[in-house]
């Protein structure tokens, strides 16, 4: 009679060479099978003497284990080959582009007025808006702009029969949201606006994003900090601003904001000051009771320097090559 | 306005450089817009004088010159310029000198003859943007003297962009009167004088209406040389403001405005038929203005009138029946004041804007009239001799815009600025401004100049303490009120949640001009606008859109000719409706889409766009207003859509949209090589919401079951829809379409539609009897609607 241990081997060596499931399950079947080698062995046992019967046993039971463990590794080895062979046939070009429809993208200045909306809001802001079809009471007169007023002159305007006008300006829902809401207010209106003006830095429509706030106690200080934080916010960057004095007829004091761009340049972003008491009297608002600042800034100036556009006219081209930058 | 920084320096002389002037400047409210330095670099060019100018022998239009430099010796140049002739002097520039524009010259030769320099225009040498030639100086130049130092060069020019509050600035005296004030020097007053009358000569003034001219000063001045020139020192500071030199008589006029701000009108007096009279202008009365133009002038217009009538408008510009001419010489000079409820708006009206109008309307000094006289005649006097006659002055005091005492109160000053000035400090800093100041226990009484016009209530005065303050030094203090947390009304879909949903799907946003061209918004709509503009920039700009979709499809137009085959575009904005007396304004979303359905790509072949990709689209927008409300898509006519692809969307029985294939008319109006598919939406109607309210979930197993149904081809998948959900209920829970088919097998103007019923109970679950006599209404019910036939 063989040896266990040689019979050991020679099934070991068997398992480990059998190429596919099939010879695999061979090997189990001729050693551990009803007539199997070790089965047989198994059954020898019982015609030992008793004292021997247990050792034996013992030995058998081990070599069964063992036999089994290796069937067990050699079938798990087999079965990952044959999916991995399988699963080769599958691969796909992942570098091939996904399938449907792709996306759009936002205006830029839609966008980047969306994006002025949001941290005024954030800043407790309500944002508001007014009709583009205005009368020269709610663009002008309440705004301070006598009839025949110089500063008139200086807003350019498309006029319609009937004394109507299209807004110069978003100044108007100042006015139409004070008389509407009473004060304490504190809100922006982002929206379009018109100038009878076209060339290279002038289209005639063009977006404008309007703040208002009347509270007690108001002060231009404040209305530093809300502009200052609010273009830091915007730019995502620390901002030198220059406040500079200049004349609206419907703010006092006024000013026009500068941020330090690049190398000591700086450029204009927006117009600014203390609401003028016959703007808050034109609104039936007490003047000495409330103060408040206004503050108004043109939403394509920002875009341009958001995002790098040189040219102000490329916004109303609508080139979609142009465009799908902004996606 | 353009102003020499020599001559501000003249009035008022700050120890810091131009930058830091102009720095300043634009800090103290007068935007400086631009610096432009000039004569920085004329090392080397000198005045000549051209001795002999001769035909060049082989070019028509050159001349050789022999010019002098001064030296001694004679210097042989050639010269294109037009106006070169012997005897005169001009700049002269020798080789090795480098021009301000970066030439460096060098001896050459030109057609044959050397040429050792170049005689100078004022282009070459930096001075000035207009030439007709070589500069000809006065012929007492000194030849040989560099030019620089005979021009008063280098010199800056600031281009100040003033506003229109401060007309008390728009002269040289202005601004260096504020450059005082905000570096704390004072002004040189030295220059003016009274002019002593030598003759007793006067010209008649009769101002019949005082409230319309409360100051007018007048000066008779008789025997002026009129073949003096101007000298260069004034015509060099004329140039630089940007105005020409004209006649020394008129130069004088505009030289004292621009430096006292003042404008002054000068008359010949020989041509003036009787008394000077101010006063309104009557019914259509013409006047021909200095420029040659004739204009009616309006009952509301001051016109200068004499014997033979209006001579002019007054404070917008002179007659030219009166107007000096190179034989004048007796001349009457005029400084009014022209009160600004006379003047505004009027220059205008005639489409006329002055240097004069300019300033009156802004206001002028009411105390100036006799000092701009004055200085008047005494430049005249210099330049062109005769004989001055006594200033005349009329005053109406009455009428002179009055200075009120304005209180300014400490503790105002400090919370409307947020910053605590010291007392002192403000003190002087009016004072600085010319403010007469009484101090009081809570503030100051303020009384300002009569030339400061903007200046009336406190809040005014407490911007200049800011201003001169420097707005620099206001403190950044976030506010510390706090805002009450606002309704948050869930009523409306918002816009940049629509955006977004068509960004997800596609579509590129575009924004277009809101006024369009009358023809498509006509073709478009079928609605002649009322809502145009009287002044639009072109006739493509003249009315406001009723529909958003004419600006789109020229985009897209636009687009397909940039050899952009696939368009998915959509706005957002404002469409404008109704009448002059009644209109109204709609917030719309419209798209346009165009060319294939899906982006090219591999594993697919391209499919043309149809009606439903479209659908789609809407369908995924009107979603986000939530289940809580249904939408119809009902077939209609649409004038700019094609038959039979064209729906209104309802909702509520309101038209809230229209959906469509662009009719090929319409396609070939706006030159879309393509065909395309459109939609429109009113905002607020369609995407109405209200917050969701949840259903209960049915505990119970579902059961699916699938019928198809012959009908007429007529018949609409919503009416089917309709009869099947509404066939046994309670029992049926959803009703699907999964299949249209027409053609063979089926009879002609008929179509096999296939739908899918899930049926379900909240209560309990549903047997198969149950189900079957569902199916059984639901077929009954299509039987008897639509004579619909079971197919097996």
């Amino acid at each position: 009679m063989q040896e266990l241990s040689d019979l050991m081997q020679a099934a070991a060596s068997e398992i480990d060479a059998a190429a596919d499931l099939a010879v695999l399950d061979a090997v189990r079947v001729a050693c551990l099978g009803k007539k199997g080698t070790l089965t047989s062995r198994a059954k020898a046992v019982s015609q030992l003497p008793v004292a021997e019967r247990p050792a034996a046993g013992q030995e058998i039971n081990i070599a069964k284990q063992e036999l089994q463990a290796r069937l067990n590794s050699r079938r798990e080895a087999l079965e990952t080959a044959a999916l991995e062979a399988a699963l080769v046939g599958e691969a796909v070009d992942v570098t091939l582009p996904g399938r449907g429809l792709s996306t759009g993208g936002r205006h830029p200045v839609t966008r980047a007025m969306a994006r002025i909306e949001e941290i005024f809001r954030g800043a407790g802001f309500g944002v508001r808006s007014g009709p583009e079809i205005e009368d020269d009471f709610h663009n002008f007169t309440a705004l301070n702009f006598p009839p025949n007023h110089p500063a008139r002159a200086e807003h350019d305007t498309f006029f319609l029969p009937g004394g109507l006008l299209l807004r110069t300006h978003t100044s108007p829902v100042q006015i139409r949201s004070m008389v509407e809401e009473g004060v304490p207010i504190r809100i922006i209106a982002p929206g379009r606006v018109y100038r009878c003006d076209s060339d290279q830095t002038h289209t005639p429509m063009f977006h404008q994003v309007e703040g208002l706030v009347v509270d007690r106690g108001v002060s231009l200080a404040n209305l530093k900090a809300v502009l200052h934080q609010f273009v830091e916010s915007f730019f995502e960057r620390e901002a030198e601003l220059r406040f500079r004095p200049s004349y609206f007829p419907f703010t006092e004091p006024s000013a026009e904001v500068d941020v330090l761009w690049e190398k000591g340049k700086w450029l204009e972003i927006l117009g600014c000051g203390m609401v003028h008491p016959n703007v808050l009297g034109s609104a039936g608002i007490d003047s000495e009771e409330f103060t408040g600042y206004a503050f108004g800034m043109g939403v394509e100036r920002l875009a341009m320097l958001r995002y790098g556009v040189t040219d102000l006219r490329t916004f109303f081209e609508n080139d979609i090559r142009f465009l799908r930058h902004f996606r | 306005m353009k102003i020499a920084e020599s001559w501000i320096r003249e009035w008022v002389n700050p120890a810091f450089n131009s930058d830091e002037l102009a720095y300043q400047l634009t800090m103290s409210g007068h935007e400086v817009d631009g610096l432009e330095h000039e004569g920085d670099s004329l090392n080397g060019v000198v005045i000549a004088e051209v001795l002999q100018a001769e035909k060049h022998p082989d070019a028509d239009r050159l001349r050789v010159c022999l010019v002098s430099d001064g030296s001694g010796e004679t210097i042989e140049v050639v010269c294109g310029a037009p106006n070169v002739v012997a005897g005169m002097r001009s700049p002269l520039a020798k080789p090795g000198v480098t021009l301000p524009n970066g030439v460096t010259l060098r001896k050459s030769k030109i057609r044959g003859v050397v040429s050792n320099g170049m005689l100078c225009s004022a282009i070459e040498l930096g001075l000035g943007a207009e030439s007709d030639g070589i500069i000809a100086l006065p012929n007492d130049a000194p030849v040989g003297e560099p030019l620089a130092r005979y021009l008063h060069l280098p010199d800056t020019v600031l281009e100040l962009n003033l506003t229109p509050n401060r007309g008390d600035c728009f002269s040289v005296l202005g601004i260096a009167r504020d450059i005082a004030a905000s570096s704390g020097l004072d002004l040189d007053y030295s220059r003016f004088a009274a002019i002593p009358a030598s003759i007793t000569d006067t010209h008649p003034v009769v101002i019949d209406l005082p409230e319309g001219c409360p100051s007018f000063a007048g000066r008779v001045i008789r025997g002026i040389d009129n073949k003096a020139r101007s000298p260069i020192w004034m015509t060099e500071r004329l140039r630089r403001s940007g105005l020409r030199a004209i006649s020394p008589v008129v130069d004088v006029t505009n030289y004292v405005m621009l430096e006292i701000g003042q404008p002054l009108h000068a008359y010949d007096l020989g041509r003036v038929q009787g008394p000077i009279r101010p006063r309104l202008a009557t019914d259509g009365e013409k006047v021909t203005l200095l420029d040659g133009k004739e204009v009616t002038a309006a009952a509301d217009t001051l016109v200068i009138s004499d014997d033979s009538g209006a001579i002019g408008l007054a404070g917008i510009m002179g007659g030219l029946s009166t107007a000096v001419s190179a034989t004048t010489t007796d001349i009457f000079f005029e400084a009014a004041f022209w009160p600004q409820a006379f003047i505004a708006g009027r220059a205008r009206a005639y489409g006329l804007h002055t240097d004069a109008s300019l300033r009156f309307e802004r206001g002028v000094d009411p105390q100036g009239q006799a000092r701009a006289v004055e200085r008047a005649t005494e430049l005249l006097l210099q330049i062109c001799g005769g004989q001055a006659g006594p200033l005349q002055l009329q005053l109406a005091r009455q009428y002179l815009p009055a200075s009120k005492s304005i209180s300014l109160r400490r503790d105002r000053l400090r919370k409307l600025l947020g910053v605590e000035i010291a007392d002192d400090t403000v003190v002087d800093i009016l004072q600085r401004l010319g403010m007469q100041i009484t101090v009081g226990n809570d503030g100051w009484q303020v009384v300002a100049p009569g030339f400061r016009f903007d200046i009336a209530i406190e809040v005014d005065l407490i911007e200049e303490v800011a201003r001169i303050f420097g707005y620099d030094k206001i403190p950044v203090t976030t506010g510390t009120a706090e805002t009450p947390v606002a309704l948050a009304p869930e009523n409306q879909v918002g816009l940049n949640q629509v955006a977004a949903t068509l960004v997800a799907r596609d579509f590129q946003e575009v924004v277009n001009y809101s006024f369009i061209d009358a023809e498509s918004n006509q073709a478009m709509t079928g609605v002649t606008s009322e809502l145009h503009l009287n002044n639009p920039i072109s006739s493509e700009m003249a009315v406001m859109r009723a529909s958003l979709l004419p600006g789109m499809l020229f985009a897209t137009a636009a687009n397909l000719a940039r050899q952009q085959d696939r368009i998915r575009i959509f706005e957002i904005g404002k469409t404008f409706h109704g009448t002059l007396d009644a209109h109204t304004e709609i917030v719309r979303i419209a798209g346009v889409i165009c060319g294939s359905s899906r982006p090219e790509q591999w594993g697919e072949t391209p499919q043309a766009i149809d009606f439903f990709d479209l659908k789609a689209d809407i369908e995924a927008v009107l979603q986000l207003a939530g289940g809580s409300s249904k939408y119809e898509f009902v077939a209609a006519d649409n004038l700019a859509l094609q038959p039979g692809q064209a729906a209104n969307i309802v909702r509520d029985g309101d038209i809230v949209g229209v959906i469509g294939k662009l009719h090929p008319r319409h396609a070939k109006f706006f030159e879309l090589k393509r065909a395309a598919y459109v939609f429109e939406l009113d905002a607020t109607m369609a995407l109405a919401t209200q917050p969701p309210v949840v259903d209960a979930i049915s505990k119970y197993p579902s059961i699916r079951r699938d019928i198809a149904v012959l009908v007429a081809d007529n018949v609409s998948a919503a009416e089917l829809v309709a009869a099947v959900s509404s066939a046994a209920p309670g029992l049926i829970y959803s009703v699907k379409i999964f299949d249209v088919y027409m053609g063979p097998g089926i009879e002609a103007g008929l179509k096999s539609v296939a739908l899918g019923l899930i049926l379900q109970e909240t209560s309990r679950t549903l047997t198969d009897d149950d189900a079957d006599s569902a199916m059984a209404a639901a077929v009954r019910k299509l039987q008897e609607k639509f004579g619909a036939e079971l197919r097996d």
